[in-house]
């Protein structure tokens, strides 16, 4: 049996719906594990205060943000290569939940940049390049509502999402390289994984496992209503044309 | 191959605004900027690198949109792409038309539009050479933008959604290699960055763009 | 050169519109092709031209062999008659633009901007721009749109002195344009709903 007939859309559907109910209680039980600890069971950190705890959201959806552009960009590829439709439409379902955690990361990181920098926003090397990743998100959502063609509109946007790949690669070296332009190198490192402590890193851990489940469960969901959205379609063509 | 680069560009003439119409909005946009921060020579002279090349990437995008759209309207691309010339070709050309008509022109007139933000005298050449080097990567993201939208109602905006985050690198090492160039630093890097992208742009969207359009004539 | 179709069928907007075309046309010989708007006449024509891709069957001739023009002419209203078709010759690596204007009578017009020119005109500096792409096999669509009788005739001569130098025709069209030719009806090729029971990869 090959994994490629998890592609056929009856095969995705059946399956998907045997195991979301398990994969949306293991996303509940480990984000509420994962914040509550993170939350209220951890010390404060001497030099950051209770304000270092939103790093339990900011954290890992910092990381999906960049993850879910990476997955978009293997199902582009697979749809390019292989034409299995449940794979476009799940790069398709996959764009909003990216768009969303991207966002997520940088109200986060505004919030928490207020007490620690003492500002909202700045430029940042991090923070600018993810501000970019959210216009590209955009520009590949809207790509997909303005063609009508549901196969032209696959084909293109996987070709954006491939030629937005490597400018997304690009942009983050030219970010660095310009800030470090006009600064003297960065005065605030965002890099936190090498300076934290254990009690601080399992519950982050936690939370990260939490929210890949998260996006795994709202994928396949929302792969599960684009699926129905094209049956749909295709039932009123066929409507149409008998 | 040359016969179409040649006819864009006696098409570009005949139309009138081929080349007027991207200067003029570029002059305007200059023009616009000591209005909202003021007349202090030092605050014009500081931000000058910067406003020239958004100035000349805004331009830029003014005309993306048409460089396959009348094309597409009246027929000529289906034409094209059963004609024995590779898509691929054809978009090439497209681009390098549209730099012609419009990347080459701003680079010229870029130093003209310096005087007026007391650009520092140091950095008109980085400005015309950054310029020179980074607006045919410009021309080609562009084309691969209107690939993407050509036959699209309302496919301008889209463009330029799609099209300006792709145009951030080419815009921060131009910017960079005239402001290092004016404040007497060191701007290989940049250059050769700039020189890089819009080589390898140019080596690799015309394939991207030739799909894309294969795409939309289906 | 033979254009031999086999059981060709073809997609519109990814949904299957005709299945199971099959002819075959000789050189000197003209092909119409009849049936109700929608039936797929253009998507057929457009896939025998290379622009959209079969979803199953063979074309025995490349497209380098056709001659593809629909109702857009592809001229640019600027460039005179003889740029246009200057440029459409050039594309195509074909040189003599001489023989195309006088064949079409437009030899008067050469210079004259293509946006002054009638629909007649147009239409003739259309067809005259399939002389100069040198092929044998001309694939049009829906060709004589707002011609007047004058034009269509002007049009099917020119059709018909282009059978008798040994190339053939594709014609999607409603009326008859004064010479002899085969007709296809397309009603019978019209693809069937395929059976309903589960989803497949194309969702219908």
């Amino acid at each position: 049996m090959s994994l490629w007939e998890y592609a056929n859309p009856q095969k995705f559907m059946q399956t998907s719906q045997a195991v979301l109910p398990a994969i949306w209680g293991l996303t509940a039980l480990s984000m509420v594990v994962g914040l509550v600890w993170g939350f209220f069971l951890t010390p404060e950190a001497e030099n950051f205060g209770s304000t270092v705890k939103i790093i339990y959201l900011h954290v890992p959806a910092a990381m999906m943000a960049i993850n879910a552009w990476v997955m978009m960009l293997v199902a582009s590829l697979i749809w390019l290569i292989r034409r299995h439709h449940v794979s476009a439409l799940a790069a398709r379902a996959a764009a909003p939940v990216g768009l969303t955690m991207t966002l997520i990361a940088l109200a986060t990181g505004a919030i928490w940049g207020q007490p620690m920098w003492g500002t909202y926003w700045a430029w940042d090397p991090r923070l600018t390049s993810f501000l970019i990743l959210f216009l590209f998100y955009l520009g590949y959502i809207a790509l997909w509502e303005a063609i009508e063609n549901p196969d032209a509109a696959a084909d293109l946007t996987s070709v954006l999402c491939i030629v937005g790949s490597v400018f997304a690669v690009l942009s983050r070296y030219a970010v660095n390289f310009w800030n470090q332009g006009l600064h003297q190198g960065a005065t605030l490192s965002l890099d936190k994984q090498e300076n934290i402590a254990n009690v601080f890193w399992l519950p982050l851990l936690v939370c990260l496992g939490a929210f890949i489940l998260l996006f795994v469960a709202l994928v396949l969901e929302r792969t599960r209503t684009e699926i129905r959205v094209r049956r749909i379609k295709a039932l009123i063509a066929r409507e149409r044309m008998a | 191959m040359i016969a179409l680069f040649l006819r864009d560009l006696a098409l570009a003439i005949r139309a009138g605004g081929g080349f007027g119409l991207g200067l003029a909005f570029f002059l305007i946009v200059v023009v616009l900027v000591p209005f909202g921060v003021g007349p202090e020579r030092g605050i014009l002279a500081a931000i000058a690198p910067g406003i020239l090349w958004v100035g000349a990437l805004l331009a830029c995008l003014l005309s993306l949109d048409r460089i396959f759209a009348l094309d597409f309207e009246d027929g000529s691309l289906d034409l094209l792409a059963t004609a024995p010339i590779p898509l691929e070709g054809v978009v090439a050309m497209k681009a390098a038309a549209h730099w012609v008509t419009t990347g080459l022109p701003l680079t010229l007139a870029a130093p003209v539009l310096g005087l007026l933000l007391h650009l520092e005298p140091a950095a008109y050449g980085w400005l015309v050479l950054s310029l020179a080097l980074g607006t045919p990567a410009l021309s080609m993201i562009g084309t691969f933008g209107a690939a993407l939208t050509v036959g699209l109602r309302r496919g301008g905006l889209l463009l330029s959604l799609l099209v300006l985050p792709l145009y951030v690198p080419t815009l921060i090492f131009g910017a960079e290699a005239v402001a290092r160039g004016a404040a007497g630093q060191a701007n290989a890097t940049p250059l050769l960055m700039l020189a890089g992208i819009t080589l390898a742009t140019l080596a690799l969207l015309p394939f991207a763009a030739a799909a894309a359009i294969r795409i939309n004539l289906r | 050169m033979d254009l031999t179709v086999q059981d060709l069928a073809c997609a519109r907007g990814g949904l299957p519109v005709l299945e199971g075309v099959s002819f075959t046309l000789r050189p000197g010989r003209a092909l119409m092709l009849r049936g109700p708007n929608g039936i797929g006449k253009t998507t057929l024509l457009r896939t025998l031209a290379g622009l959209q891709p079969a979803l199953s069957g063979t074309i025995s001739a490349p497209p380098e062999a056709m001659a593809y023009a629909a109702h857009a002419d592809g001229l640019k209203p600027t460039l005179s008659v003889e740029e246009n078709l200057r440029f459409w010759a050039r594309v195509f690596g074909q040189r003599d633009i001489a023989r195309a204007l006088d064949e079409f009578n437009l030899t008067e017009l050469a210079h004259r901007p293509a946006q002054n020119l009638s629909a007649g005109q147009k239409r003739r500096l259309g067809l005259a721009r399939l002389l100069v792409t040198g092929r044998p096999i001309w694939v049009l669509d829906e060709p004589t749109v707002s011609l007047d009788a004058a034009s269509v005739a002007l049009f099917g001569a020119a059709v018909a002195q282009h059978l008798r130098m040994g190339g053939s025709a594709l014609i999607a069209t409603h009326i008859h344009l004064g010479f002899e030719a085969v007709e296809l009806d397309l009603t019978p090729f019209r693809a069937r709903p395929r059976a309903m029971d589960r989803f497949d990869e194309a969702f219908a």
